[in-house]
């Protein structure tokens, strides 16, 4: 329907391109006004009219829409039921939603099939609404419109303030994006902390949310509560994944900061032009392809060794995920070092060798002390990125929460918990499925701040030799 | 210590720390090989498909159809009997059991491959045609050399009656491996070697074009907004350290983002590609508008300066000079942007992308997987046939990105500017 929509907006305002161009030409040919604008912008001007208020429409009813048909909706079946709680009426509204189109399971209650006659005539009410209204519209802007081109002679002026303002929108998307994800998560983690106290959330020791039954989480009674106090929480998953990402990054800044420094230093132009690109397939690499190798290859070659040593290697330790995303992280580090030490003035240098200082002195002793708060920054990052990693450790790391400071035992991150809550089918307005927001946002605020100080101390690097 | 001892030393440390960068860039490229080659070496088999012979006697009297039917009725009839008694005929054996044995060297989906057959060659009927059947999972892997017959016979899922079937078939030149069309051509399925990425590379294709679709204008207006006409205000700011900030967000947060709004809020479809484009543009939105902003402040001011010179408006040039001269720039920044989106997982897994889809979406509101996801449900499985054909997935979609990326170097020194 709303493809059909947009496609007739495409050609009217087409046509109405054509017909503004066409009728300011007539103008000026039969009487003697003199315009500002060539007559193409009025064939824009004329399809701006066209076109912008009803997409306005379109897109607010596009969004309105189903918030206000489940309001509807829930006020009858209220008016029938008094008792229903707020869940109740959501999973009844699914169930309606589902028949009507057509993929319902489960037992059939005349409330749902009343339920349903409701809402088809709702959606065909919303439907001709739609039209009556979109025409309006219509109408009402491109008479509009054409009044307007017989005594404006500022077309070009209005389409260029509306196409600024029309690019300022789209530059809004980010700000918009950010409020997005703010809300999203912030939404669903409230209602999540309304049912458990967030200070039990973010100093527990124990997580195991398979524990939580409780599909009412706004309604929760005291006993309810002290069983659930117990399964969530988050320390242990705080733990694995700075455990896992400690690990990653023992891998990747050596090899990745020694890297950087021997192709900032060391490397004639032909080693450069060849090998900074192959170091750099590594974080083309998907994150996925990543997992697969180490839950299939390095996984289980960690358990052999350890079977040979008498060592007992799960085989999803925490060793493999790490030494994996160390390796993925390493053209990150490697890459931003290599540019951070680029960027100190040669001049550093040049005072290093003339005291009689060896290369590798000067390196030691002035580059990287002049380039360590970019290093530090670029580590930074690289870590914001370890912590955020999800697919390796969702393939390769374990399930089950533990505590552990072992690597050769499994632990559990963050990412992985939110995948393993929401993977699959899951009712919404349940702890389980809440607490993976909650622990959504703990991450996005952690990744946040992780960035912002990496970039404080980037720009002051700048700053300093610039 | 003397001078010289010193002297050595410190030579000796410069060596020491030169070997050491040496060995650090060698064990990154070492990682490099040995990850690809981890992924090729496993996953080239899954382009083959082994096959046993069967001659099928398409007799019109068995499948109770007329001399020359329609169409229709060949599609209707039950092949299951003839498809039966052709495999029957293939070794000789006694009683049900090994019958069962017999049949369970074919995948179980002869009935139609028989069926097909007849639909794309209706003249064969009433004649006798060697067909290749496709060979179950485990005599698939069997005849790759992948399978361990030097187990027991107890701890294998074929047993030494079947293993003695095989070689005879394989004596008789009737086992053969030919190029697995169904590995491109077919949905998911529970049976290895009958399993395909043909659902997963429409999916990942409408996913992508639709990521494309909206993230590339809307990324152009926002840069051309912020380099060219934005005033040097907080709200200005305000947008840059968004954009900036949301680069470095992690993906899996944009499929939270994902699965609250645009299932939670707005209801859209889930599992569809719909909701994996939107989702994947958001996310790849800075990632452009980043390079983009570069290269639109790469065309020098002179040439702005130019235009409004002779009478142009800010947005006439803009429009008729800076934007085309920055556009090619901005092509090789979106391409490998986009590259990043086709690989990306866990913001998918997130909006229901991981559900068990066999038929292939023919529209972006058909619930679908994608490439990346195909590869994270198959590594999944139990089967040893799933693990060929994860890496021969992981192949496929790292064609892809190396394409996209050689795309995108070549448009870079194809368009590169020197002012």
């Amino acid at each position: 329907m709303n493809i059909i929509i947009l496609l007739l907006v495409t050609i009217f305002s087409y046509l109405s391109f054509l017909y503004g161009r066409s009728r300011i030409r007539k103008i000026t040919s039969t009487q003697s006004i003199k315009i500002n604008a060539l007559p193409n912008y009025y064939g824009y001007y004329l399809a701006l009219w066209c076109a912008l208020p009803a997409l306005i429409i379109l897109l607010f009813w596009s969004i309105f829409e189903p918030a206000i048909i489940k309001y509807l909706i829930s006020q009858t079946l209220i008016q029938n039921d008094l008792n229903y709680s707020s869940d109740q009426l959501n999973l009844l509204y699914q169930k309606i939603r589902s028949l009507y189109e057509g993929n319902f399971s489960g037992t059939l209650t005349e409330e749902i099939k009343i339920g349903v006659k409701n809402y088809e005539n709702l959606q065909t009410i919303a439907q001709n609404s739609k039209i009556v209204l979109l025409l309006s519209t219509f109408i009402a802007a491109i008479s509009y419109g054409i009044f307007r081109i017989s005594k404006n002679n500022k077309a070009r002026h209005d389409v260029e303030k509306i196409l600024t303002g029309l690019l300022f929108v789209c530059s809004l998307v980010a700000i918009l994006t950010t409020m997005g994800i703010i809300f999203s998560l912030l939404f669903e983690s409230l209602k999540f902390f309304s049912a458990i106290n967030i200070f039990d959330f973010l100093f527990g020791m124990n997580w195991s949310p398979q524990r939580a039954f409780v599909s009412d989480a706004s309604a929760i009674t005291a006993l309810e509560y002290e069983n659930l106090k117990g399964a969530f929480g988050s320390v242990p998953l705080f733990a694995g994944t700075a455990f896992i990402a400690l690990i990653a990054m023992l891998v990747a800044v050596p090899i990745g900061l020694f890297s950087g420094i021997y192709m900032a230093e060391y490397a004639s132009s032909k080693v450069r032009k060849y090998s900074k690109p192959i170091i750099e397939i590594l974080a083309g690499i998907p994150t996925v392809v990543y997992g697969f190798f180490a839950a299939l290859t390095v996984g289980p070659f960690f358990r052999e060794l350890g079977e040979k040593l008498n060592l007992e290697v799960s085989s999803e330790s925490a060793l493999a995920a790490g030494l994996v995303m160390g390796v993925m992280i390493i053209p990150y580090v490697s890459s931003l070092s290599d540019d951070v030490i680029n960027a100190v003035p040669q001049s550093l240098r040049d005072g290093s060798y003339a005291i009689g200082a060896t290369k590798s002195e000067t390196i030691k002793n002035v580059v990287i002390p002049a380039a360590l708060p970019g290093i530090v920054g670029s580590v930074l990052l690289a870590v914001s990125r370890a912590i955020g990693e999800t697919m390796i450790v969702v393939m390769a790391a374990g399930l089950a929460a533990n505590l552990t400071i072992n690597p050769l035992e499994s632990t559990t991150t963050i990412t992985t918990q939110i995948v393993m809550l929401l993977i699959g089918d899951q009712e919404f307005d349940s702890p389980k499925t809440q607490s993976a927001f909650a622990l959504g946002l703990t991450l996005f605020f952690a990744t946040l701040i992780l960035n912002y100080i990496a970039l404080r101390f980037v720009k002051k690097y700048r700053e300093k030799y610039e | 210590m003397n001078k010289e001892q010193r002297l050595k030393k410190r030579h000796n440390a410069e060596k020491r720390f030169k070997l050491y960068g040496l060995t650090s860039i060698l064990l990154a490229i070492f990682f490099v090989i040995f990850l690809l080659n981890a992924i090729f070496s496993k996953g080239s088999g899954a382009f083959l498909k082994t096959t046993i012979d069967v001659e099928v006697n398409f007799d019109a009297d068995t499948l109770e159809l007329s001399e020359s039917p329609p169409l229709e009725d060949l599609e209707n009839t039950d092949y299951y009997e003839l498809a039966i008694d052709s495999i029957l005929k293939v070794k000789k054996v006694n009683g049900l059991t090994e019958e069962k044995l017999l049949i369970n060297l074919f995948s179980p989906d002869y009935e139609y491959e028989i069926r097909n057959f007849l639909l794309d060659n209706p003249k064969a009927l009433n004649q006798t045609t060697v067909l290749k059947l496709t060979a179950s999972d485990d005599f698939d892997q069997l005849h790759k050399g992948n399978y361990p017959r030097e187990l027991p016979e107890e701890r294998r899922r074929i047993n030494n009656f079947q293993l003695n079937l095989y070689d005879e078939l394989v004596n008789e030149g009737k086992v053969n491996k030919i190029f697995n069309s169904y590995l491109f051509t077919k949905g998911d399925s529970r049976n290895p070697e009958l399993a395909g990425i043909g659902g997963a590379l429409v999916g990942s294709f409408f996913t992508i074009v639709i990521t494309l679709l909206l993230s590339f204008p809307i990324a152009i207006a926002a840069s051309v907004y912020l380099e060219e006409f934005a005033p040097k205000n907080k709200i200005t700011d305000f947008i840059e350290i968004n954009i900036n900030n949301l680069a470095a967000v992690p993906s899996i947060v944009f499929g939270l983002l994902g699965l609250g709004i645009l299932l939670g809020t707005f209801h859209l479809p889930r599992s569809t590609p719909l909701v994996a484009g939107i989702t994947l543009a958001l996310m790849t939105l800075p990632r452009i508008i980043i390079p983009c902003r570069a290269s639109l402040k790469a065309v020098p001011p002179s040439i702005r300066e130019g235009a409004l010179a002779i009478g142009a408006s800010k947005v006439q040039s803009v429009t008729h000079h800076v934007l085309p001269l920055a556009i090619p720039g901005t092509l090789s920044g979106t391409i490998i942007g986009l590259a990043q989106a086709l690989g990306e997982t866990a913001p998918l897994i997130l909006i229901g992308m991981v559900a068990f889809v066999v038929d292939i979406p023919s529209i972006p509101t058909d619930p679908s997987a994608s490439l990346p996801v195909q590869v994270y449900l198959w590594s999944e499985q139990a089967e040893r046939g799933f693990v060929e054909k994860t890496s021969a997935t992981i192949m496929v979609l790292l064609s892809f990105l190396i394409t996209l990326n050689f795309i995108a170097v070549y448009l870079r020194q194809k368009f590169e500017r020197k002012w």
